[in-house]
């Protein structure tokens, strides 16, 4: 097999994590996430309408009918053959009173599902997410740490996953301002799954690091990290790709309220399989540059 | 390796593809067709398990348990208020009223009703899982409702008529009570208590100094005879009256065993430790939505699967021909431990599943790798095999060691008060480990059996 010099190219993964870290970024800064029912409170309701042919069924006909009986719908959207619709509301009766509206204006109106969240029990839940990412990450840092016995595998194995967080997170922003996907429950797992994948992977590389420079002791640092990316780079990308094949499918012929969970660990897997690469292995080789500078001095 | 120890274990593979297979039958399969003049027309179907091993019950009946969001219904989480309760009868208050609202709900006629009780800090609440039921406002009444305990007296006005005899006379004598000014509010607690001369249990009754009073009051009037304590119109116990009970301290005794004694004080308590319960959230699916899931989630699966196969074979030929039949085994005996668990499946549990059969290629491709890496440096096939199992194997611990730890945290164990201990992210935990788990085994075990039998030689 013909051997790439990865560490030529060092300077363009960065940039490329750069920009798609950066279009997150901006895109959180400048949208933020959408948090679903269960972080915020409020009402989700699905509906189907069969028409009564009075009015034809679309977004303003909803709003305008929901409005007149008061309930203020935040957002309003079609979903497969139904409507989605969200409301801050979370009193206990907000679904019958949509259901009541919609029956009366626009035709037989039916609840295909309902999520009702009080805003205690959304506080609650934020809370307990943030607990569980930092429980993992510290999990995850003191494992790689203390598998691969110094602080230098484990930072750059970290960073890899910070930056797959960030790419998940910020592409969820984007997500959420382009198609309206919430980020609930449900993603937070997706991002706790995708930071030990991402590890994963990387673990996979810095093993085969570790391997040959006992085999290699005389040899240069930069050549052996960049045979071994060479050498894992088939099965790195291999592996990933039955995963993606699992999700792609989950995500395209999935059902709808799969599909967002299904996405996130997607594109999760998709950063992670990059960053082991592109960014945990040519860390390495950063770090090992500054400290040589730092040694001439 | 000796060649007699892999052919050992290849038939341990078949002894347990064949129990899973078994277990992961359809409930009910009809196999019908006809060869030349044979006719063949029978139903297959998974058996049913119920052993007992001394104190031990261990019965399945091997259908897949489906959850919520793919059978439709209602999920209820109540949020108890307790701040009219003693902070040490809390736990009994919230016990008592799990009780009553399960009752309830059997009487509605709903099965396989899921009620948890869970604390999270100083909140005490309760998840109501009701499968099939879609309307709320129906459930929430049912649900909402505090319960009301009374105490009925006979009413001396009602003539019994005196023809009714056994169980039609006291369903008379019962049920013709009238009602008295006692009720649950006067009453501060019940417990179970052991009589002291013969060790049986009894049910010790304590009033409120209110309660006392008209306590007092009702066992004067009635000296040797029944009074009636009624749950939400229903009568939990009629004991006779022996003497009048001037203290507020009333014992009730009758030959109970332990169960029925504690029985009776967790009823009883609904009604003295009365918690109002405030829906928190509720989360409703329609049946329709739950079965265009499950059939969807399927396509995605065979979809996945077939892509996986396929791109397996193409890439590493006959040996990922082999990670195939491994792959399928790992279906099986996944489908197998589902059903024992038993599982209950819901959607991100079904994400779990695909996720972890993309994962379970994993060391497959680790082990195939490193295989061919083996092979270009010159080595023998079969060195190079056992070589790429046993060098892939470090790599291989480490990659799933995070992935279980983060599912250990998502699944929340211990049920630790910080962390979610919601069902959905649990079901994605549990099988994600156990995929992880049982795809180690064939994707090291079944796989290397198998290509040391069908591909080394």
């Amino acid at each position: 097999m013909k051997k790439i010099n990865f560490i030529k190219y060092i300077p363009l993964y960065f940039v490329i994590s750069g920009v798609v870290i950066g279009v997150g970024l901006f895109s959180l800064i400048k949208w933020g996430l959408r948090p679903a029912v269960d972080f915020v409170g409020g009402t989700l309701v699905e509906i189907k309408i069969i028409p009564n042919d009075s009015l034809p069924i679309a977004e303003e006909n909803i709003r305008a009918s929901l409005s007149m009986d008061g309930i203020e719908a935040d957002r309003i959207q079609s979903a497969g053959d139904g409507w989605m619709i969200r409301t801050k509301n979370e009193e206990e009766d907000v679904q019958k009173r949509i259901v009541d509206s919609l029956s009366t204006s626009l035709g037989e109106a039916k609840v295909v599902r309902l999520e009702s969240v009080g805003p205690t029990l959304g506080k609650e839940l934020l809370k307990k997410t943030v607990m569980a990412i930092i429980l993992a990450s510290v999990g995850i840092l003191l494992y790689v740490a203390y598998r691969f016995g110094g602080s230098k595998y484990g930072i750059c194995a970290d960073i890899a996953m910070l930056h797959d967080s960030l790419v998940l997170i910020g592409s969820f922003a984007l997500f959420g301002h382009l198609w309206g996907i919430e980020v609930d429950t449900l993603f937070v797992t997706a991002v706790l799954t995708i930071l030990s994948f991402s590890v994963h992977d990387t673990i996979v590389v810095y093993d085969r690091i570790r391997e040959s420079l006992r085999r290699y002791p005389k040899e240069n640092y930069e050549e052996i990290v960049n045979r071994a990316t060479n050498e894992t780079l088939g099965r790195s990308i291999n592996n990933s790709l039955t995963i993606i094949f699992m999700l792609l499918a989950l995500t395209v012929l999935g059902g709808q309220t799969i599909k967002p969970f299904a996405l996130a660990l997607l594109v999760g897997t998709v950063t992670g399989t990059y960053s082991s690469t592109f960014t945990a292995a040519p860390l390495l080789v950063i770090w090992n540059r500054i400290e040589k500078l730092k040694r001439r001095k | 390796m000796n060649r007699s120890i892999t052919i050992k274990r290849f038939w341990l593979i078949i002894f347990l593809v064949g129990i899973s297979a078994l277990i992961g039958l359809p409930k009910n399969l009809p196999i019908k067709f006809n060869i030349g003049p044979w006719k063949f027309d029978q139903k297959i179907s998974s058996p049913e398990i119920d052993w007992k091993l001394g104190p031990w019950k261990f019965s399945r009946n091997l259908d897949i348990k489906k959850g919520l969001d793919l059978s439709g219904g209602t999920q209820l989480v109540l949020q108890a208020k307790m701040d009219q309760i003693p902070e040490a009868d809390r736990a009994v208050a919230l016990e008592s009223a799990q009780t009553v609202i399960s009752r309830r709900i059997d009487l509605y006629g709903v099965s396989e009703t899921l009620i948890q009780t869970s604390r999270s800090g100083g909140n005490y609440r309760m998840i109501v899982e009701l499968p099939g039921v879609t309307d709320t406002e129906k459930a929430k009444q049912l649900i909402g409702q505090t319960a009301k305990l009374e105490f009925k007296e006979p009413d001396p006005t009602t003539v019994i008529d005196g023809k009714a005899t056994g169980s039609a006379a006291v369903y008379q004598e019962i049920f013709s009570m009238k009602l008295t000014d006692l009720t649950g509010q006067d009453l501060k607690k019940a417990e179970v208590k052991f009589d002291q001369k013969s060790g049986e249990p009894v049910v010790g009754l304590i009033f409120t100094p209110e309660g006392q009073k008209k306590f007092a009051e009702i066992t004067r009037r009635n000296v040797g005879r029944k009074v009636g304590i009624f749950l939400d119109e229903m009568p939990i116990t009629v004991p006779v009256v022996q003497t009048p009970i001037l203290d507020g301290q009333a014992i009730i005794s009758g030959g109970f065993t332990t169960e029925a004694a504690k029985q009776l004080v967790v009823n009883l308590n609904a009604g003295a430790l009365p918690v109002d319960l405030e829906v928190v959230s509720q989360t409703q699916i329609g049946a329709t939505l739950g079965v265009d899931s499950v059939s969807k989630s399927i396509k995605a699966g065979l979809v996945g699967l077939s892509i996986v196969a396929l791109f397996m074979i193409v890439v590493y030929r006959k040996l990922g021909l082999i990670a195939d039949i491994a792959l399928v085994i790992y279906g099986l005996i996944t489908l197998a431990v589902y059903k024992l668990v038993p599982i209950t499946l819901s959607l991100p549990g079904i994400a779990g599943f695909l996720l972890s059969i993309g994962m379970a290629t994993d060391a497959n491709i680790l082990i195939f790798e490193r295989t061919k890496e083996e092979l270009r440096k010159g080595l023998k096939l079969s060195a190079a095999v056992e070589l790429g199992f046993g060098r892939a194997w470090d790599s291989i611990k480490d990659a799933n060691a995070t992935t279980l730890l983060t599912a250990f945290i998502l699944y929340n164990p211990f049920d630790w008060s910080f962390l979610n201990t919601s069902g959905m992210v649990r079901g994605f935990a549990l099988t994600l480990t156990i995929g992880i788990i049982i795809s180690l085994f064939t994707g090291i075990f079944v796989s290397r059996t198998l290509i040391r039998l069908f591909y080394v030689k």
